[in-house]
């Protein structure tokens, strides 16, 4: 059970993202809750790479017979977060315009749509 | 060099540099952009149909990124550990519908786009849109397949809402991000869980060890929640009417195109990585949401009245039919009777049908917004006098929905009729009720829009967005009158790659 | 923003830049790489744009977007250098001339001139990660003056 204990934290820190993506109404909010996933999500992949006693996979200086941490986890993250990045740019530049348009970021004034 | 072998890979990239390349031409003059993407166009469509002619003659086609040569898939250990690319017949189909509405909006985008109104940066978004498409249909590894479900994504929520001097589109564009990343956060949830259970990423590496544990059935429901939240199926279609009405109309065909190859990836995993552990719960869970989706849609469209919304919410509708079909071929997919078949290539002809008639009744919409300005129903009236062709073509559009003979739609839906009827009568029943109501609608605003008393005075169509809307409706009308030559040899192997092809799809990855 | 910071960041927007090149060219030894070392560079440009306001960074918005866009352009067209066996394979390791030095066996300090495209591709990566956060960060900085799309 210990063992398991970095994947029960990143479970924990989806949670508190998606309950707070569905109960806050400030739109920067909502973006901040996805984050959270984002993160937890991120967390949760780089863990499955853990080797016992495992050191950092890099070559340059490496002791000779050393067991490495798995490297693949590490490089789907870092495309994981360069995706996050785009995604979130794009939803703080949209929450920027729907402000300049209407002058609130509350979710519930700018429903203009409905039905 | 053998040119003909690296054609899957060949089919993403160029759209992939053309749509780099796109705003650099742009600075420099707006014909060499328009130049630029007519060449990168036709060379992505050239490739994709020799894509789809070679799978139907040779078989699968495997590609590895990376190795010293396409076929070597596995390394010296047994285990494939470079990006393969998987073209099956399913792969290829959902890859020629992708193109074919991606041509038909970038034609149509010609003239329907301002200079003004940020016209490179659609062209753009729509070149990247369409690279992230055949990605997603061509790939056969479950990362590569999130990271094309993100480019998708992001270059889709940018064309609802590049209109930034209105708030509508980038309200809608904002709620269809959260949708779209929280159904992509579930996905890597899943890829994550994957991973860490058995170490491999290769969709056809994994099918092979996939067993029913708790933690594949997790990743199951996280892989089937974020997909349909793609996709639009009740109850997760909030998005759907926003998005679709928002987006202007070229932008509108390549959504759909899009939703549909969510819709393409779900089946990819519910067949091929889940098939070994196939439980008929998951096949009713899947016909269970289709008819939420085909009836709470087609009740919402009738209390609409902006012509855009109306036509949104078919499209959510035809959404269910298709998980329908596909979802009583899943239920059954064990014991193998003949109306499962059936079920299979009902969905996914359907798949193509809704492709073609949707896309025509979004552009007549579009068109009628820029002869008139203006979208309500309230507004509208007597356009039939003034815009003859786009009258036509949504009238062919409407019939074509709601199922009638001889128009596209019937084919595909009396197959999902006759094969739901042998599971359960009360499938059929619902769904009929449901198309019954869907044409009631449309009706009502045909009616509204197009006949009756002149209320506005339009202006006339530019003729090269009648020329994509004629495509459109050509297709309708060939796909009614001729629907045994396309079951025959472009649907039926797509059915049957589903049906019982998965053993030579990890035949032809893992060799044996 | 005060005297200190203004001087401090005079000082150090030009070290974050080396530091982010650095991070970019060593990706196939060290940590790092395209992303890694294009958001460290890019985060000089927020660092001038938080300390000298908007106007130091107006004109810098045509030239970010150029750079994206070729960075973008280089990514592909270097893929389909090796199409001789498969798209994205490295054909230029091992080669001599340009990062084509073949690399010994086990572990070893890390040699600068191996690994082929990887740092060719990590260049791209680079450039088109600066200019696209530089672009984001010059937008955002443009918004509510006399901004456009």
């Amino acid at each position: 059970m210990i063992g398991n204990t970095p994947f029960v934290v990143c479970m924990i820190l989806v949670a508190l993202g998606l309950w707070a993506l569905l109960s806050r109404r400030n739109l920067i909010k909502i973006v901040i809750g996805i984050k959270i996933i984002e993160n937890g999500v991120n967390l949760f992949l780089v863990a499955t790479g853990y080797v016992q006693d495992g050191i950092v996979p890099i070559y340059t200086y490496a002791p000779p017979d050393a067991t490495m941490v798995l490297p693949t986890p590490q490089a789907l993250t870092l495309t994981s977060i360069v995706i996050g990045l785009a995604t979130t740019a794009l939803m703080l530049a949209f929450a920027v315009v729907i402000h300049r348009h209407k002058k609130t970021l509350d979710g519930r004034k700018v429903t203009e749509l409905s039905g | 060099m053998n040119l003909a072998a690296h054609a899957p890979i060949l089919a993403i990239a160029v759209p992939l540099l053309g749509g780099f390349a796109l705003p650099l031409w742009g600075k420099l003059h707006p014909s060499l952009r328009n130049l630029w993407l007519a060449l990168v166009a036709s060379l992505t469509a050239a490739l994709t149909g020799f894509v789809m002619v070679q799978v139907l003659t040779t078989g699968i086609q495997v590609y590895t990124l990376g190795a010293s040569s396409p076929g070597e898939t596995l390394s010296p250990g047994g285990f494939p550990i470079r990006i393969v690319l998987t073209v099956d017949a399913l792969s290829a189909f959902m890859g020629a519908i992708a193109t074919l509405l991606a041509v038909v909006a970038f034609t149509y985008a010609w003239r329907y786009l301002e200079e003004e109104e940020g016209k490179t940066l659609a062209l753009t978004l729509g070149t990247l849109l369409w690279a992230g498409m055949l990605g997603m249909a061509f790939t056969g590894d479950l990362f590569n397949l999130f990271v094309f479900f993100e480019v998708t994504s992001i270059a889709a929520c940018g064309l609802i809402g590049y209109r930034t001097w209105t708030s509508r589109g980038p309200e809608a564009a904002f709620k269809t991000m959260v949708m779209y990343t929280v159904g992509g956060l579930f996905v890597l949830l899943a890829i994550a869980l994957l991973y860490g259970e058995y170490g491999a990423l290769n969709l056809a590496y994994l099918a092979r060890l996939i067993q029913g544990t708790t933690v594949d059935r997790i990743a199951l429901g996280l892989l089937l929640g974020g997909f349909l939240m793609k996709v639009g199926a009740v109850p997760l279609h909030m998005w759907a009417p926003d998005a679709y009405g928002e987006a202007p109309a070229q932008a509108v065909i390549l959504l759909v195109a899009n939703t549909q190859t969510s819709l393409y990836a779900l089946f990819r995993i519910l067949f091929t990585l889940y098939g070994g552990v196939a439980n008929p719960a998951i096949g009713w869970l899947v016909v269970g949401l289709g008819m939420l989706t085909l009836v709470v849609a087609a009740l919402m469209a009738v209390v609409q009245m902006d012509l855009g919304r109306l036509v949104a919410f078919g499209a959510v509708s035809q959404i269910g039919y298709m998980l329908l079909g596909v979802g009583v071929g899943l239920t059954v997919i064990s014991s193998q009777p003949a109306f499962g078949l059936v079920a299979i290539q009902g969905g996914i002809f359907h798949m193509l049908n809704d492709a073609v008639a949707i896309g025509l009744l979004f552009l007549a919409v579009g068109a009628v917004e820029k002869a008139t300005g203006n979208r309500n129903l309230g507004n509208l009236g007597g356009l039939g006098h003034d815009l003859g062709w786009t009258t036509g073509f949504f009238l062919v559009g409407s019939l074509a929905l709601a199922g009638i003979p001889p128009l596209n739609g019937f084919a595909s839906k009396l197959m999902i009729y006759e094969s739901s009827f042998a599971l359960s009568p009360i499938l059929a029943a619902l769904a009929i009720l449901a198309s019954i109501l869907l044409l009631a609608v449309f009706v009502r605003a045909f009616q509204g829009a197009f006949l009756g008393p002149r209320l506005a005075s339009p202006k006339p169509v530019p003729t090269a967005m009648l020329v994509a809307m004629g495509v459109l409706a050509l297709g309708v009308l060939a796909l009614g009158l001729f629907p045994e030559l396309v079951v025959r040899h472009l649907v039926e192997p797509a059915a049957k790659a589903l049906w019982e092809g998965r053993e030579a799809y990890l035949r032809a990855v893992l060799g044996g | 923003m005060s005297v200190v910071v203004r001087t401090i960041a005079r000082i150090l927007a030009p070290v974050i830049l080396v530091f982010g090149g650095y991070v970019i060219l060593h990706g196939h030894l060290t940590p790092g790489g395209g992303f890694q070392g294009g958001a460290v560079a890019a985060s000089a440009v927020a660092l001038v744009l938080v300390a000298f306001g908007t106007p130091a960074v107006k004109r810098l918005k045509a030239p970010f977007s150029i750079l994206e866009d070729l960075g973008g352009v280089a990514f592909v067209v270097l893929g389909f250098l090796g199409l001789g066996f498969t798209f994205f394979a490295n054909s230029l390791a091992g080669m001599g001339g340009l990062f084509g030095t073949p690399v010994p066996p086990g572990p070893n300090p890390g040699y600068l001139n191996t690994a082929g495209t990887l740092p060719l591709m990590n260049w791209a990566v680079g450039l088109k990660v600066i200019g696209g956060l530089g672009t984001v960060l010059v937008l955002f900085g443009l918004v509510g003056r006399d901004d456009d799309r």
